[in-house]
């Protein structure tokens, strides 16, 4: 320590304001990111494409009523949340996963943050839980656009029991799928990058990888996400699918005999691996994330 | 009880091969400032983002207050206002959000919230643009609304990069008088410039580093007298051109050489210290040559900067 050259006075450090335990930091952050969201120009097109997507579906219902559709509840909530959910969980994934890590380093809103009183752990699970309330706002808003449908084609007390279930087996859908986009955003510091990566190996890559391992491999692509997500749709149906179906399939011209195996994850499977990768990748993303140097 | 406080110890950063940070030692106490000085690419930078969590160190520690910053970083940081890199804020939020979004993280009361963010936008002079959207301001107001979320919690110890990047002349004289007036509160501030003005006008102490290593850290008054061995010069600016009479200031007794700068402005290079130099100055005002102004060059600082700079380089 050099001489003191200047004036020094010697007062005591003083308690600085108690920062909250991390429940509370995260949720601090939370209602921050989320606030961020909601006045951001994705979240406006996403709630747009929804109310687009939900009005064309109940012009097109309410103009051709199809009797296939509005035969009963079942058949409606099953083609109208059963069908999309999976697809519309994925969407918001990415969009609000996609580059949240990512972000925070390419436009430099990370030094913000880390300049603050976080844990990492804090950050990451903060950012998270407002892209979970963004996505689940945004599905939401899409069942709610269906149920009022419903209500108009079947009353008020039609509500099959399969639509709350799959819509409790979307959320943990949705807790894996946004898992995931924060892992992989965590491995990128390019935005761009991240979104990319994220929607091209969901929408691509995934089903790719489980069709090789299905139809070459021959064995149950159990490890995937992208297996799980039929249950979103398949509760509907009755009875159940068979976890497993073979079929022998003859080539009438090419005289080759083939037998085909098809896998339906039961529900149980699919909550399972849903749960493994909420889990694995959130595991991993905080990791990565804690490992992330600002450089 | 303990005063406000920054210790770094055996700070070492590696990239690879590259070492960023060599083994930097730094013992910071008190209600000073510290100016942190180096080159472009000597790690300043990369010693105030360890000091703050940001990057990990590869050997050594910081303690803020007494805390590791590595692996308690939410207990180091809560006492401190940092300012690292010129962050961007969240396009969407006002000032007056982003500042409530920090002094709520940071654990200020409710009930004092809002005056702790007034008096932050005020000290920064940014109260008019409270309520904009940040996302179309400028890099320096961009700047103050980081520098007041530095300041919102009245931290005791305060890290700032280069906190005057991108503010206009009169923002930079702001800065400094707001450190001037941390200093005053009994903060210690520890900032890296590259601005060797406000070093000298605001700073106590002085770091430089070169190349990853420290150079000298002392106080700046020491700095000064040390390199430049008793050697030291003063501006000195009349009322009327002088003209020949810079013969007779040339003969002051301490006085080595004197350099126009214009008609009615001399360099005075002196040896022998401030003794000197207020001989020097009762002198001058012998000759009757209505002195308006007289104080150190402030090119000290640079020479000193340069000349050590210069030095690691060869």
């Amino acid at each position: 320590m050099p001489d003191m050259g200047a004036d020094q006075t010697t007062s005591g450090t003083r308690a600085p304001p108690a920062v909250g335990g991390l429940i509370e930091s995260i949720l601090k952050l939370a209602r921050s990111q989320f606030k961020e969201f909601v006045r951001s120009r994705r979240f406006a097109f996403v709630i747009g494409a929804v109310l687009f997507v939900g009005a064309i579906e109940t012009i097109v219902i309410g103009y051709y009523r199809p009797a296939s559709v509005i035969s009963n509840p079942v058949t409606f909530y099953s083609g109208g949340w059963g069908g999309p959910i999976a697809e519309l969980a994925l969407f918001a994934a990415v969009i609000f996963g996609g580059d949240a890590i990512a972000g925070e380093f390419q436009n430099k809103t990370g030094y913000f943050l880390m300049s603050l009183p976080l844990r990492r752990s804090a950050i990451y699970a903060g950012k998270y839980l407002a892209a979970l309330v963004a996505s689940l706002t945004v599905i939401s808003l899409y069942l709610l656009v269906l149920v009022l449908n419903g209500i108009f084609y079947f009353g008020t007390r039609a509500f099959p029991w399969q639509l709350g279930a799959s819509f409790g087996i979307s959320l943990v859908y949705l807790l894996a799928v946004l898992s995931a986009a924060f892992f992989f955003s965590s491995l990128f510091k390019t935005a761009t990058y991240a979104v990319l990566v994220v929607a091209v190996l969901f929408i691509i890559g995934f089903p790719i990888i489980q069709a090789w391992v299905t139809d070459l491999a021959r064995v149950e692509p159990w490890f995937i996400i992208s297996y799980a997500s039929p249950v979103l749709g398949d509760i509907f149906l009755s009875p159940y699918p068979p976890h497993t179906q073979t079929m022998v399939v003859h080539g009438s011209i090419t005289s080759v005999t083939l037998t085909v195996t098809t896998y339906t994850p039961t529900v149980v499977e699919g909550l399972a691996i849903m749960l493994g990768y909420f889990i694995l990748t959130t595991a991993a993303g905080l990791l990565l994330f804690g490992r992330e140097e600002f450089t | 009880m303990a005063t406000p406080s920054i210790e770094i110890a055996g700070l070492t950063k590696r990239f690879g091969k590259f070492v960023a940070l060599d083994h930097l030692d730094l013992d910071l106490e008190g209600s000073i400032c510290v100016g942190f000085l180096g080159p472009n690419g000597a790690g300043k930078t990369t010693a105030l983002k360890m000091a703050t969590d940001m990057i990990f160190p590869s050997e050594g520690h910081v303690l803020i207050n007494g805390v590791a910053v590595r692996g308690s970083r939410e207990r180091a940081l809560a006492s401190c206002g940092v300012l690292i890199e010129s962050p961007e804020i969240y396009p969407s939020l006002s000032p007056r959000e982003a500042l409530s979004m920090v002094a709520d993280i940071r654990g200020i009361p409710v009930g004092q919230r809002r005056s702790r963010v007034d008096e932050a936008l005020e000290e920064v002079k940014m109260t008019e643009w409270a309520d904009k959207k940040t996302g179309k301001f400028s890099k320096g107001m961009k700047q103050r609304i980081n520098l007041a979320a530095a300041l919102v919690h009245d931290p005791e110890v305060l890290i700032l990069d280069e906190p005057a990047t991108g503010l206009d002349p009169r923002g930079m004289a702001e800065v400094r008088d707001i450190i001037r007036n941390l200093k005053r509160r009994s903060r210690l501030v520890f900032m890296s410039s590259h601005i060797l003005q406000e070093v000298t006008d605001v700073c106590d102490q002085v770091a430089l580093i070169n190349h990853g290593r420290l150079l000298f850290y002392d106080t700046l008054s020491n700095v000064l007298s040390n390199f430049s061995k008793g050697h030291a010069s003063v501006d000195a600016v009349f009322s009327t051109p002088v003209g020949a009479r810079a013969s007779e200031v040339a003969a002051l007794q301490g006085v080595e050489r004197v350099e126009p700068l214009d008609p009615a402005r001399l360099r005075i290079h002196f040896g022998g210290g401030l003794e000197a130099q207020r001989r020097i100055l009762k002198g001058l005002v012998g000759l009757d040559l209505d002195v308006v102004s007289f104080k150190e060059s402030g090119t000290s600082l640079e020479d000193i900067y340069l000349e050590q700079v210069t030095r690691g380089d060869a």
